[in-house]
């Protein structure tokens, strides 16, 4: 296992975010995290990453995690692509990657061959970018680095179809090399994907298995997910 | 920015309606004890006692007697802050604006215009919280960190105009004393200063009833529901604009009335009280006793004003810099922020789990590990 | 014509004083969230520590030791008072409120509240003769700093690592921790610019104005503030803007209304900014 969450905890603001979640990821494939909204998928990945203070325990590589700092998390191959993109609208799409890119030899070269049209657009402001070309970025960010193990939140939240296709063929690509947590709302991409999925509900784990025995049992996903197991998002 | 927001006291003293009410002498005196403070402090000008240390002469000496003055002025001028500042959670500085308004209001008045003192301290206070009014509406168009710059630079000019004296009116730099023919008899001479502290204490008074009223009425905890989370207080139907206005413009009235007690107390108006150091002398007494708290602010303001004063006498005589009364509050006000976060008033709550440790078991909860 | 000539040159000279406050100020807030009330603090430690080795070691290595104390006090402040309070900005706040207040006392109680002549290098006394208008030199070796130094930080900001850094991290800290980039190292840089270039104003201001005193660095602090809200914070070239905006409205005003009009009617223009863009001229979003 390549992340084990054990009873994880988290308040903000009075309020009890999330109440002892507990899953694995593997250390190959896509594990998918899912629920409805607000359950606290995009909390749980802050609080790995340090983002958000947190209780019980979180072992990444079988070294605890929690309490360390975030940049030390991410320099040790815990790589985040977040919810709506962040990229830096105000800096060039060069120079998000050049930012972003921490070792020696980053790798432009699996760069430039998934996303073509990032070397083309290389001078533009990347706040100009449209919705696609930005999450290209932020995939792209964490790639120039390597890696053992992204976690991806929401990659194809508000594109366009045929976006998404795409979206997903390029995480297809970088999962037979680096294992992905991944939170995504649209069961055709993580019927694609996942190979594991976790489900949280109200900030506890709900279900914990084999992604396609999930997505096969309709019942199972209805209550789960509120959506039936062919729907895309709605 | 809403974290700048959040005073750093606890907020939990604030609009709670209190302990249920126990039984036996000791909730009859936690809910008696302010009255017998009010009482003490009223008939104390009786005391011939002296303290050595705490107070060079008696404590019924006009020297005493003013300093403790000062003492109570500030106390209602810290409270009357942290209705912005704890309640509200708006980061004015500016505050000194509403103060000097006041100050120099009623000198000006009295001293120039022959005003008799309260026609002149009504008007002062009133166009005071005009002004407050007119200000508030355009800096509270901002929020966070803008707000606070805005207002300090409506203070600036407040400042500017009070250094340039304009007309011969404030007096510049020198500032205006207040002229006596003016005043009551009651107020004037050495002997009468008495009745200043009781006017001082007066002032106190109104301050806390004024701004405990409000923390137990409805506006209180709207305020303090703004404080933490203005989206919640939008979604009941309230304008968050209109109820920051209207604390606004109390907390500014509350400043000019004492501006001019202040200005009577001191026997004038000096450009010091325009200025932004007394702002931010103003947020140490919050912070020092307690943002937010009940009693916090009072006690700080007390306790600065009174430091503030017998450093500043023992200054010589101190070494170094402990003989600048600015350098010991400041120092003292940086620790209390690392070391005692909600003021004296949350070292009650702080000392507990001690107690609870020496007592009992060691349980206290440590805080979420946060994010380094 | 003359007189608007000088009253132009005056009023960049002052707009060069307040871009070297307001730039730093700005990257501190821009990027570490934090409202430096202790700024004018590195501004009189910059004068002093210049004004006091000026005759011990001549005035260039004095200017060199001056710009170095501040930086090193901002550095200092930084790492020492500020990141204990990590992402608590409310304390932050209130810290650099009472080192400003005890700072400010510490200079008072080693030389005295009083102001003390400067040392000026006798060239800065001169005048020069422009469009018919005596203008004295300083006004010039004022602009001509400004200028360089507006240069200097946009180059570093373009072209470096930690510009880069610096720009992301005004735009979205997290995302910059999240790239495994340590953005606290960042922040102790900023704050040694912004006390580098306070430092530089002080000494600049005090030439300038003849005179150090230790409660200087406030009275410039409060226009600096100024000039930050109105240029948007986090923005150098927005600070450049108002700062020359704001210096020539207070020259000119000052010149021909009556005394203290100037000050006003740059309050009037911030109230004005701030009424039209809650985010000043340039830069994100102000309360964010």
């Amino acid at each position: 296992m390549i992340l084990q969450v054990t009873d994880l905890s988290v308040r903000l603001g009075g309020s009890h975010i999330l109440q002892g979640v507990s899953f694995d990821v593997a250390p190959t494939g896509v594990t998918a995290l899912l629920g409805r909204n607000g359950v606290g998928k995009t909390t749980t990945l802050r609080a790995v990453l340090g983002e958000v203070p947190a209780s019980g325990a979180v072992s990444y590589d079988g070294r605890p995690v929690l309490g360390r700092p975030t940049h030390k998390l991410v320099r040790d191959g815990l790589a985040y692509v977040p919810e709506d993109r962040c990229v830096f609208a105000g800096l060039t799409v060069a120079e998000n990657l050049r930012l972003a890119s921490r070792v020696p030899d980053p790798d432009f070269e699996l760069v430039h061959d998934l996303f073509p049209e990032l070397r083309e657009r290389a001078g533009q402001r990347a706040g100009t970018l449209s919705g696609g070309q930005q999450q290209m970025v932020a995939i792209a960010r964490v790639l120039l680095n390597p890696n053992r193990l992204l976690l991806v939140d929401e990659p194809t939240k508000g594109l366009a179809p045929a976006v998404v296709t795409a979206v997903a063929g390029v995480l297809e690509r970088v999962a037979s090399r680096v294992p992905i947590l991944l939170v995504e709302q649209n069961l055709a991409v993580v019927r694609r994907l996942a190979t594991d999925a976790v489900v949280l509900e109200a900030g506890r784990t709900a279900w914990h298995g084999r992604a396609a025995d999930l997505l096969s049992d309709a019942d199972a996903t209805k209550s789960l997910l509120g959506v039936g197991s062919t729907a895309g998002r709605h | 920015m809403t974290d700048l927001l959040q005073p750093t006291g606890s907020s939990a003293a604030v609009g709670s309606p209190g302990p249920a009410p126990r039984a036996g002498w000791r909730a009859w005196l936690r809910r008696a004890a302010p009255a017998l403070v009010l009482l003490l402090a009223a008939v104390l000008p009786w005391s011939t006692l002296s303290l050595p240390g705490l107070f060079e002469g008696p404590l019924n000496s006009p020297g005493t007697l003013q300093l403790l003055a000062v003492c109570l002025v500030f106390g209602g001028l810290a409270l009357g802050y942290d209705l912005l500042f704890g309640r509200a959670g708006l980061l004015s500085f500016g505050h000194a604006l509403y103060i000097a308004a006041g100050a120099y209001g009623v000198d000006i008045l009295v001293s120039h215009y022959g005003w008799d003192l309260w026609s002149a301290a009504a008007m002062t206070v009133l166009a005071a919280a005009l002004l407050a009014a007119l200000l508030g509406s355009v800096a509270l168009q901002t929020s966070g960190i803008a707000f606070s710059m805005v207002t300090l630079a409506f203070a600036q000019v407040g400042h500017i105009v009070i250094n340039r004296d304009p007309g011969g009116l404030t007096g510049g730099e020198e500032g205006l004393p207040l002229a006596s023919a003016g005043l009551p008899a009651a107020f004037v001479g050495v002997v009468n200063t008495v009745n200043l502290y009781w006017l001082a204490l007066a002032f106190l008074t109104v301050v806390v009833l004024v701004v405990h009223t409000i923390d137990r009425a409805p506006l209180g905890r709207t305020l303090t529901g703004l404080r933490d989370d203005e989206r919640r207080i939008a979604v009941l139907g309230l304008s968050p604009y209109r109820l920051k206005l209207l604390a606004f413009v109390l907390a500014g009235a509350l400043a000019a009335l004492g501006g001019v007690t202040y200005a009577l107390v001191v026997g004038g108006a000096s450009p010091h009280v325009a200025s932004s150091e007394l702002t931010l002398s103003l947020i140490v007494m919050a912070v020092l006793g307690g943002a937010g708290t009940r009693w916090g602010a009072v006690l700080g303001g007390i306790l600065y004003a009174y430091l503030d004063q017998r450093l500043a006498r023992l200054g010589g005589s101190l070494p170094g810099p402990l003989g600048e009364p600015l350098f010991v509050l400041g120092t003292l006000f940086i620790l209390a922020v690392y070391f005692v976060p909600g003021g004296l008033a949350g070292l009650g709550g702080r000392l507990e789990p001690v107690r609870r440790a020496l007592g009992l078991r060691r349980d206290r909860a440590h805080p979420p590990a946060g994010t380094p | 014509m003359s007189t608007v000539v000088l009253l132009t040159l005056t009023g960049l000279g002052l707009a060069a004083l307040y871009f070297l406050i307001a730039s730093g100020l700005s990257l501190v807030f821009g990027l570490a969230g934090v409202l430096n009330f202790a700024h004018g603090l590195f501004l009189s430690v910059g004068a002093y520590a210049t004004w006091w080795a000026a005759p011990r070691w001549g005035w260039l290595p004095a200017l060199a030791f001056g710009v170095a104390v501040a930086a090193a006090t901002g550095a200092l402040v930084e790492l020492v008072l500020i990141r204990p309070l990590y992402t608590r900005h409310t304390e932050q706040v209130l810290v650099t409120v009472g080192l400003s207040l005890a700072g400010v006392a510490l200079l008072q109680s080693v030389w005295g509240a009083d102001a003390r002549v400067f040392p000026r290098p006798s060239w800065t006394s001169s005048v020069v003769g422009v469009g018919g208008a005596q203008v004295p030199a300083d006004r010039f070796l004022l602009i001509g700093v400004a200028v360089l130094v507006l240069l200097g930080l946009l180059a570093f900001l373009r072209f470096t690592r930690y510009g880069l850094i610096i720009r992301a991290g005004v735009e979205n800290r997290a995302m910059v921790s999240a790239l495994g980039i340590d953005v606290r190292n960042a922040f102790t840089l900023v704050f040694a610019i912004g006390g580098a270039l306070a430092g530089l104003a002080g000494i600049l201001a005090g030439m300038y104005f003849s005179s150090i005193s230790p409660g200087q660095g406030a009275a410039l602090l409060i226009f600096a503030f100024i000039v930050v809200v109105i240029g948007g914070l986090g923005s150098v070239a927005g600070a450049a803007g108002a700062a020359v905006a704001v210096g020539l409205l207070q020259q000119f005003v000052n010149y021909y209304g009556t005394a203290g009009a100037g000050d006003v009617s740059v309050v009037a223009l911030l109230a004005v900014v701030l009424l039209l863009r809650p985010t000043g001229l340039a830069g994100k979003v102000a309360t964010a």
